[in-house]
Order: structure tokens, then sequence, then C-alpha cells
């Protein structure tokens, strides 16, 4: 089989099974969520039973433009992880996702409703506090492996994490801003019942807001395949390893989210760039002495 | 035909209450009851729900507010009155300002008693909408035109009970 044949399969299978996964993650991280909360919850399908059951409610649309801008996210994050798997450019990944999230700000401000201008404004602090963090990750990632291709930087015979612990721990840091969960989910308010009825997507249809779950699965299976290429290497059991790192880092992730209140947004960009320059940034000096 | 029944979203709006359902409501989605194993949530937003939840009586204020949130939701949708309030008017119903129950301005589809209402006839009343909220939904794909001639038919039945009262 050819390369150019292998690439397509993986890019279907990628289309195919990343909203599979992206959801079935969403479902047991409702699942722990109530547990902890001492509840039964939902079954571990529901994420799918409301996909569903949105796609089949009446369209509706505040501005006319909001359709194509939620399309267009949804395009380029699909594009992101597409990228991603394929073996191609780490740091233009995250160039084509700072451009899908601008489809989502100006879906959000479309709209002219406060609560969307609210969460749109906040979504942009939320970039501002990761973005350093995010551009770091890559730029260690190439001095690691001399490359910014995916494909090389999981052909090494020493995984990246041996290299980059400090950026690995700052990472996970951003998730949870990345992620929207608390306690950063400022721009989401993260139950749609709460101050600003989930910000960002307060102005979404039944339809749209389909996609934006979409999107969200999509981004979700991304940023595990991101925890994942810090564990990955030559050897084929490190595979094994990443699954199980990526489950323990969701489950963090779920935890903190319980287990915090929401955070004030100056706060947030202090202390997400203050972890990225202690960490991430100390680490990079030390791999920069190391490899030059 | 799509089976919506696992998902209901609920939009919860109180109106002139003494708030006493509206804990109640709040009482469903917490352990002992655990609301959301059914896939009930509570969402703010109209555009996203499928039931609307009105505790609490219609009063000259605001009417027009639960009229918007009404022309808000997509269809198909469901309307639960929760309390004697909603349902009748309750103690206020003699009240100046009181114009009566949440069917004073929008259809409402399923009447919870009880003063306030208790947390499992909260829950029954939603299962009972999501029952009707299926019907709507099937008859809403199984075709536009049954639903123009459904309308035809509802328009001249109007215009018979208007003569009648003429």
């Amino acid at each position: 089989m050819s390369d150019m044949t292998i690439k397509i399969i993986i890019a279907v299978c990628y289309v195919l099974l990343a909203p599979l996964i992206g959801g079935l993650l969403d479902g047991i991280g409702r699942k722990i969520s109530a547990r902890m909360q001492r509840r039964v919850g939902p079954p571990i399908l529901q994420p799918f039973y409301d996909f569903g059951k949105l796609l089949h409610k009446d369209p509706i649309h505040v501005a006319p433009s909001q359709d194509f801008m939620m399309l267009s996210y949804l395009f380029f994050i699909i594009l992101t992880g597409g990228m991603m798997f394929l073996g191609m450019d780490l740091l233009m990944c995250m160039f084509i996702l700072s451009t899908a999230v601008m489809f989502l700000y100006f879906t959000a401000v479309v709209t002219g409703s406060h609560y969307t201008n609210i969460g749109a404004t906040r979504e942009l602090l939320q970039m501002v506090a990761y973005e350093p963090c995010v551009l770091l990750t890559c730029v260690a990632f190439y001095v690691v492996s001399s490359s910014f291709n995916t494909a090389d930087i999981i052909s090494k015979d020493i995984s990246p994490i041996a290299y980059m612990p400090g950026v690995f721990i700052a990472f996970v840091f951003i998730l949870t801003i990345k992620m929207r969960k608390s306690p950063f989910d400022i721009s989401t308010s993260h139950h749609p019942n709460q101050e600003i009825v989930k910000g960002i997507t307060s102005e979404l249809g039944a339809k749209n807001l389909a996609v934006y779950t979409l999107a969200e699965w999509y981004e979700t299976v991304f940023l595990m395949g991101m925890v994942a290429l810090f564990i990955l290497n030559k050897n084929l059991w490190s595979i094994l390893a990443a699954v199980i790192v990526v489950f323990l880092v969701y489950f963090l992730e779920i935890l903190i989210d319980n287990s915090s209140a929401r955070m004030k947004s100056d706060l947030m960009i202090k202390l997400s760039w203050g972890v990225t320059l202690a960490l991430a940034g100390t680490n990079f000096l030390v791999l920069i002495y190391m490899f030059n | 035909m799509y089976k919506i029944t696992r998902s209901p979203w609920v939009m919860h709006y109180d109106g002139s209450s003494c708030n006493g359902c509206d804990i109640e409501v709040l009482a469903c989605l917490t352990p002992v009851y655990d609301a959301e194993r059914f896939g009930i949530v509570n969402t703010g937003d109209p555009m996203q729900a499928d039931i609307l939840l009105i505790t609490g009586g219609i009063n000259t204020q605001n009417a027009p507010v639960v009229k918007q949130l009404y022309e808000q939701m997509s269809d198909p949708k469901v309307v639960v009155a929760v309390g004697v309030c909603a349902c009748t008017g309750g103690v206020f119903k003699e009240c100046y300002n009181i114009l009566g129950g949440a069917d004073q301005v929008i259809p409402v589809d399923v009447y919870v008693p009880g003063c306030a209402a208790r947390p499992q006839a909260i829950i029954d009343g939603i299962v009972k909408g999501i029952g009707i909220f299926q019907e709507r939904l099937n008859k809403m794909e199984s075709g536009e035109d049954e639903k123009s001639s459904q309308e035809e038919k509802d328009s001249s039945e109007e215009k018979e009970e208007a003569g009648k009262e003429e």
C-alpha cells in the first residue's frame, strides 16, 4: 500500500471515529462527575442522545451569518486534529486551532446579545492565557526532536516527556483553560443556568449547538492527542502508556472541575502565565542548554 | 421516527410566587432525586430548551416575558405548569395584579398540582411532558402537508367558535 492510501485511511478513520471517542469521553466525564457528587448520573451515551435531539429540533438563527461561522469553526477544528493525526506540522495545527477559535468568537459577537459578548470577550482572554504555553510546548517539541512534524516526534527512542516534564505539567494546567472547565470556565460559565447563560453558546439555536458539540468532541480528541504526543515513542508499548496517561489526565480535569469554583479572569491570566514561565520556561531553558 | 425521550432540557421560569416551588424544582437536581439520570438538564437558554417549566402565577408585568420566552423556544416544545399558582393563580388569584395561571398567556400542556409541588410530582410532570414532546415531534416530522391542513382545520374551527360568540 502506498503512503497516500494509508494517509487517506487514517484521515477517514479520524473523521469518523473522533466524534465517537469524544462523545464517549464526554459521557464518561458526566458519569464520573455525577458519582463524585454522589448522584447516579446520566447514562454514558447521554451526549449522543442530546446530540440526536438537537438535530431534530427546528432551526433558529439569531443572525444569518451564524451558520456559516459555526460550520467554519467545525471545519477548522477537524482540520487541526486531522493534521496532527496525519503526522504534519504541530505549529501549523496550533495556528489553525486559533483560527477556529476566532470563528467561534465571531459566532458569538454577531448576535449582539450581552451574554454572548461577555462570553466572547472572555474567550479571547482565555486565548491570551493559554497561547504562550501552547507555543512554548510546540517549540520544546522541536528542540527535543528537531522537527515540528508529529510523525517525527513520535518516532524517537525516548518519550519527549523525559526531557520536558515541566512543559507537560504546564500543558496539563492550561488544558483546563482550553477545555473550559472549572475554575477556568469563565467564557461559558459551565452550566447553562448560571449568570452568563453559557456565555459564548447562549445565542446558538438547537442545530448550531449540535455543531458546536460536535466540534467540542473533535477538540477533546485533538487535545488528548496532544497529551499522548508527550508519551509516544518508537516502542509500540508506549501507545498503551499514552492511553493510560490520557485517561489519568482526563480524570484529573474532571476532579479539578468538580472541586473548584470559578476564578476571576485576571487571576487566571496571572496564574497561567506564572505557571508557564516557571515550569515550561525553566524546562525550555534547560532543553536549550542540553541540546546545544 | 426518532425517539427523543432521553434528553429533555428544561428551562425554569419563576413567575409571581412564594419561591416554594422553585426550591422544589432545584431539589429535583440534588443527589436525592437526581433528575439528570433521565437526561434532564436545567438550562437557562430558551433557544435550546425543550420544556418550559413555570412556577408561580402570571401578573401584568411578567406576562410579556413569559410570552417572549415561549416564542423564543424552537418547535417542538412543551409547557409544564408547576404548583397551584402556575395552574390557576392559587392564593394570589384575587390580587389586583394577577392575571391567573400560566395558561392565561401561553398554552399549558401539563399541570402539576401542589403547594408546594413535591419533587416526585415535578419529575412525573416532566416525564408526562416528554410524552407530549415525542408526539409533537412525530407530527412535525410526518410532513408539512398534514401540518398545514391541520392549521386550516384549526382556523376554520376558530372561525366557527367566533361566529357562535357573535
